[in-house]
């Protein structure tokens, strides 16, 4: 299997690290005013431990550890292993998206 | 190999003789001696008569020629008995000319080079040669194990499962071994292989898989039109069946046109031939597996070139043009020695110039297997007779002076000296006898779809040939000509051009692929023959699977394909069932009253060809198993003659012994003193470290652990634990903050590298809104940590003068940069693993051994002393501090005595999950120390702590001792042990239990910190 890394180009699977799922998104134990969350152990109890077990396209977290160290958004059909499509994370590469307001 | 049959036999051939008496033969070397290669036909053939090969077998010296494999060498020195068989020790003798062959099997070369299960027709014949046959004892010729096959009848399908049933327990020690011996297969030498196997990768638009007619007209057209070609050949040479056949192509023979064709694809850059090349995997992405035999052909491969490479080829397109194999027949006795495909006979006669009887007998079902009475003819043998189960003669052979009998072989007498004769039995149930030395049988040719079938594609049964053809092949392949179930030479040719083109111009290639060749478009005619009644019949040859057995395995209701595969074993042996599966299928059917589409196949798996594990390995084996990686000062260290544990990919010194010490025990208590009463040094630069930049990196870090980094001073370094987002603890480590936006993290050495993903995954996928950027300097700085009551003076020698290195000037837990003696600038950082006065100083990598030295000069007066990982975990259990044991992934923050520094103001990686029930039970086993009553006993990682009096047993478990060690300090044993409510349990005697050892002693818990429990030292 290849992987086409956005900043790399093609290379081989043993370059890379499969995670899982990248639909799950990570809860806060914070509510967005400040409070706890009264129900972050569920919340966060969904996040880490109940995947779907798609038979078809998912989009899933690589690590392109053996290069670039990107972290990518593949999209691979779980039956046939075909990848339709290989995106970056959002916070990948050298080029990030500055904060409103901040200098670097 | 391509199963094209070709154009009719030109008139004016004259028959050619047989080598009867070599010495008239002008071209015959003087060195051959005389009378041996009595099968060897005079002239033709592609073997070169100038250069003469001896061999022996079973060490019986004979001779061939260049260009012969071991089997046709045998063939041509009249040899007929090879090998016994698996389970009944039958005699077998060659039965066909390729990679499928079942029964020649040998062990090639000797030594630590034997190599087991050497297909003797695949194996190319080198000067001095030495194969064994197999399976027998003493000898092939009177084995006493072919006793088995008087019992037979008792040795059906299943036997082996139903009687040694009972003991179970003797399977393994007797049964099972016993039945290896007596049916077994080649031995390996057990010895390390000496020779080297390397990996490689290659890159193309189109590979072509097999270079017969139809694989030639692929890589022509394709490369022609300037695609990046790949044509794999399995065969030494290229040609495929037109090495074996007569006929013409373009109108000219198949030679002639075969070197022409050779010629333009030398010419054409673009087309990477690679023979002795077999593709035996598919794999996603159009990733082909492919081994190459580089140097399998002569006894020892040359100084510095590999034996085998194993190929990864990624192509856009594949052209499998793999031909077809052709299919047994199964009556009576068709396994005796004498017994050979039809096509091989015709390979044997017009490719290797090698004649396996001189009266040969047909059997066949179907037009092509004729084409084999006329290769027999034409090189001057008899054909005794052409027994066809359709009882007509095929179209084009009408011409030919030939016995026909219409029925079938029902019996074949013969020993290990070959045929004999055969019984035809007609359809009225008539027999009559008929001389013959050789039975050549066809029974129709099966396409060698296996490429096709590896990504769970479906075989798809044709009645027109009688065979499986490929179905959905995997994205990017296509089958051509034989292979894809069209035999004629001109399909062959046609098919092959056509997928070369489009092969070509889906790569983007623009160039003239020119005209298709042309070959005679032959039919092919067959009427399935499956079973002649009457005896043993096999089907599979390896594996002595009879008929009798397929149907006895469907009345014993294994009645699926792979039921009856592993029931029966058909198809399990070294070949893989390449001629037996569809023949088994096919049994099974009649035996079901299915037909043969709904019966199915099995699955097929690669590897298609045997493939050596050696070659898997390639160099990754010994010292080359895996990389290593040497700590800056690993030289240094080696020179002072330091032990070595691997860590992971690390080599890190363990020990530094000198001389005069009896054992590991003596050299590591001696350092830990030399540490706790002056002053030592111990590279700890296999830590993962991690440089952690941007305005946001205080928040970053306050997500990433369980406590606090915003808050942190710069200058100032602090302890850090990170959960996984599961609750439980994920890895530990100090991180420094340098300045108001740039901070130094480490991790510990085995969780380096899973840490930097972690921290990634956190920066670039959770929160892609902090401005924070990491760098992995795990290999930029080498680090040292200094430790003892001297540290402090150490450094004095060290460090410039101007250095305020007190107390106040560098209090515990500070961090800066100094400039050492000669200018250089270092971090130092007061952290303490061991519990003492201590420092950690970080140069450079590059400067790691000189720092050592440095360390060594800077120490001198005060007896400074290299340590190693022993006795650097020897003081952290001292001092109680957790490590890899400890973190062993079951514990939380809490176990560890570690959960006050949970915080509570903030979210961070594991803080909702960290508050789960179980999680935070009172009755968590937690980090204690351990002490043995008797102080004379010595304590073992791993032993399990019971309460006093209880029975050992999973209801009684309490926990077990994870860190262990002599403590110079208590002068005796101690653990450290994670033990259920261990904490308010200090003082209690209970028991360490350890049944693998069969060690049961009584033992105190206590505190997990044993020395300097107030931790002056370390401050002061």
């Amino acid at each position: 299997m290849r992987i086409a890394c956005p900043f790399c180009g093609e290379r081989e699977l043993g370059e890379f690290t499969y995670l899982g799922d990248a639909a799950p998104k990570r809860p806060s134990a914070f509510a967005a005013d400040g409070a706890e969350q009264p129900d972050a152990q569920d919340l966060f109890f969904d996040y880490v431990y109940l995947r779907d077990n798609i038979a078809g396209d998912m989009d899933e977290r690589w690590y392109h550890g053996g290069g670039c160290r990107s972290w990518l958004t593949v999209t691979r059909n779980t039956t046939t292993h075909e990848i339709k499509a290989v995106g970056a994370a959002p916070g990948a590469g050298a080029q990030k998206p500055a904060k409103a307001g901040a200098t670097s | 190999m391509s199963g094209t049959r070709t154009g009719r036999i030109s008139g004016d051939a004259a028959p050619l003789a047989f080598n009867d008496n070599p010495a008239a033969d002008a071209r015959q070397p003087r060195s051959v001696p005389a009378g041996t290669q009595s099968h060897r036909l005079s002239s033709g053939g592609q073997i070169d008569r100038k250069q003469p090969l001896g061999f022996t077998f079973d060490g019986k010296k004979m001779v061939g020629f260049a260009g012969d494999t071991l089997a046709s060498a045998l063939v041509a020195n009249g040899v007929k008995l090879v090998g016994r068989s698996f389970k009944y020790h039958r005699p077998r003798g060659i039965l066909t000319a390729g990679a499928e062959e079942p029964n020649a099997l040998v062990e090639l070369r000797s030594g630590a080079r034997r190599e087991p299960n050497t297909r003797a027709t695949t194996a190319e014949l080198y000067d001095g040669l030495a194969a064994q046959s197999q399976n027998r004892w003493p000898s092939l010729r009177h084995d006493v194990m072919a006793v088995n096959s008087l019992f037979s009848p008792i040795f059906v399908a299943g036997f082996y499962y139903k009687t040694f049933m009972w003991p179970a327990k003797l399977w393994e020690k007797l049964y099972e071994p016993a039945i290896r011996r007596a049916a077994g297969l080649g031995k390996a030498s057990g010895e390390a292989d000496p020779d080297h196997y390397e990996k490689a990768w290659a890159h193309c638009d189109v590979l072509v898989v097999g270079s017969g007619p139809a694989g030639l007209a692929a890589a022509l057209a394709a490369g022609r039109a300037g695609a990046r070609v790949i044509l794999a050949e399995e065969d030494n040479r290229l040609g495929g069946r037109l090495l074996s056949e007569n006929g013409e192509i373009d109108g000219k023979p198949l030679a002639e046109w075969l070197a022409g064709a050779q010629r333009e694809i030398a010419a054409l850059a673009n087309i990477r031939v690679m023979t002795r090349t077999a593709v035996f995997g598919v794999y996603d992405g159009g990733t082909y597996g492919a081994l190459e035999r580089v140097n399998d052909h002569i006894a020892v491969p040359p100084a510095h070139q590999p034996r085998q490479r194993l190929w990864r080829i990624v192509a856009r397109r594949a052209v499998v043009a793999a031909g077809a194999i052709e299919r047994p027949l199964v009556f009576p006795g068709n396994d005796r020695p004498g017994v050979m495909m039809a096509s091989a006979v015709r390979s044997y006669i017009n490719r290797f110039a090698a004649m396996p009887g001189r009266r040969v007998a047909l059997f066949t079902n179907n037009d092509d297997g004729w084409r084999t009475a006329e290769a027999v003819q034409r090189a001057g043998g008899t054909v005794a007779a052409v027994i066809d189960s359709r009882g007509v003669v095929p179209e084009g052979c009408r011409g030919l002076n030939l016995r026909l009998l219409g029925g079938v072989v029902s019996e074949v007498n013969g020993g290990v000296d070959g045929v004999r004769s055969i019984v035809v039995r007609d359809a009225g149930g008539r027999t009559q006898q008929i001389e013959a030395d050789c039975l050549a049988m066809s029974g129709g040719w099966n396409p060698n779809v296996a490429l096709s079938s590896f990504h769970r594609g479906r075989p798809v049964w044709r009645d027109d040939i009688a065979a499986f053809a490929p179905g959905q092949c995997p994205p990017g392949m296509v089958m051509v000509g034989a292979a894809g179930g069209d035999f004629s030479l001109a399909a062959c040719l046609r098919e092959g051009h056509a997928a070369g083109v489009d092969a070509a111009k889906d790569s983007g290639a623009k160039g003239k692929a020119g005209a298709a060749a042309q070959g005679e478009d032959e039919g092919f005619a067959i009427k399935p023959l499956w079973h002649v009644e009457g005896g043993k019949a096999f089907v599979d040859f390896q594996h002595d699977v009879t008929a009798s057995d397929v149907k006895l395995a469907q009345r014993e209701g294994f009645e699926s394909v792979e039921h009856l595969k592993r029931y029966t074993t058909l198809g399990m042996a070294t070949d893989q069932g390449k001629l037996s599966n569809v023949n088994g299928l096919a049994l099974m059917a009649e035996a079901t009253g299915r037909n043969i589409a709904d019966t199915g196949t099995t699955i097929y798996r690669p590897p298609y060809a045997p493939v050596a594990i050696g070659a898997l390995a390639g160099h990754h084996r010994d010292e080359n198993f895996h990389a290593w990686r040497l700590t800056p000062s690993h030289h240094w260290a080696a020179a002072r003659g330091a032990m070595f544990v691997d860590t992971g990919l690390w080599k890190r010194a363990q020990w530094y012994p000198i001389a005069g010490e009896k054992d590991w025990l003596e050299s590591v208590t001696r350092e830990v003193l030399a540490v706790r009463n002056g002053v030592g040094f111990c590279d700890v630069s296999t830590l993962g470290k991690v440089d952690v930049r941007g305005p946001d990196a205080g928040t970053f870090l306050d997500r990433l652990y369980i406590n606090t980094f915003s808050s942190l001073a710069v200058g100032k370094a602090r302890y850090g634990l990170m959960l996984r987002e599961d609750g439980l603890v994920y890895d530990d480590g100090t991180t420094s903050r340098l300045a108001e936006d740039h901070y130094f993290l480490t991790t510990t050495t085995a969780k380096a590298g899973p840490a930097m993903q972690h921290l990634e995954y956190c920066r670039q996928v959770l929160w892609p809104e902090l401005d924070v950027q990491l760098t992995s300097v795990t290999d930029q700085w080498a680090q040292f940590s200094i430790a003892g009551p001297n540290t402090r003076d150490l450094l004095k020698n060290l460090c410039d003068p101007a250095e305020d290195l007190s107390n106040e000037g560098f209090p515990f837990m500070g961090v800066r940069e100094v400039s050492l003696r000669g200018g250089m600038r270092a971090r130092l950082y007061r952290i303490s693993f061991s519990g003492e006065m201590a420092f950690e100083i970080g140069v450079p990598a590059r400067y790691g051994e000189a720092m050592a030295e440095n360390l060594m000069r800077a120490g001198a007066e005060f007896g400074v002393t290299p340590y190693g990982t022993e006795a650097l975990g020897v003081m952290r259990i001292e001092k109680g501090h957790v490590a890899g044991p400890e973190l062993s992934g079951t514990t939380t923050a809490d176990d560890l005595g570690l959960g006050k520094m949970m915080s509570k103001k903030k979210d961070y990686i594991g803080r909702a999950m960290a508050g789960r029930e179980a999680l935070v039970a009172p009755d968590r086993q937690v980090v204690v120390g351990i002490k043995p009553v008797n102080k004379a006993n010595r304590l073992r990682s791993g032993a399990h702590v019971i309460p006093r009096g209880a029975a050992p047993g999973p209801d009684t478990d309490q926990g077990y001792l994870t860190s262990v060690c002599y403590s110079p300090m208590l002068g005796h044993w101690i653990a450290l042990a994670l033990v259920e409510r261990g904490r308010e349990r200090h003082g209690e005697i209970v028991r360490a239990y350890d049944p693998l050892r069969g060690e049961d002693m009584e033992v105190e818990i206590t505190s997990p910190v044993f020395y300097d429990p107030e931790g002056g030292r370390q401050r002061g």
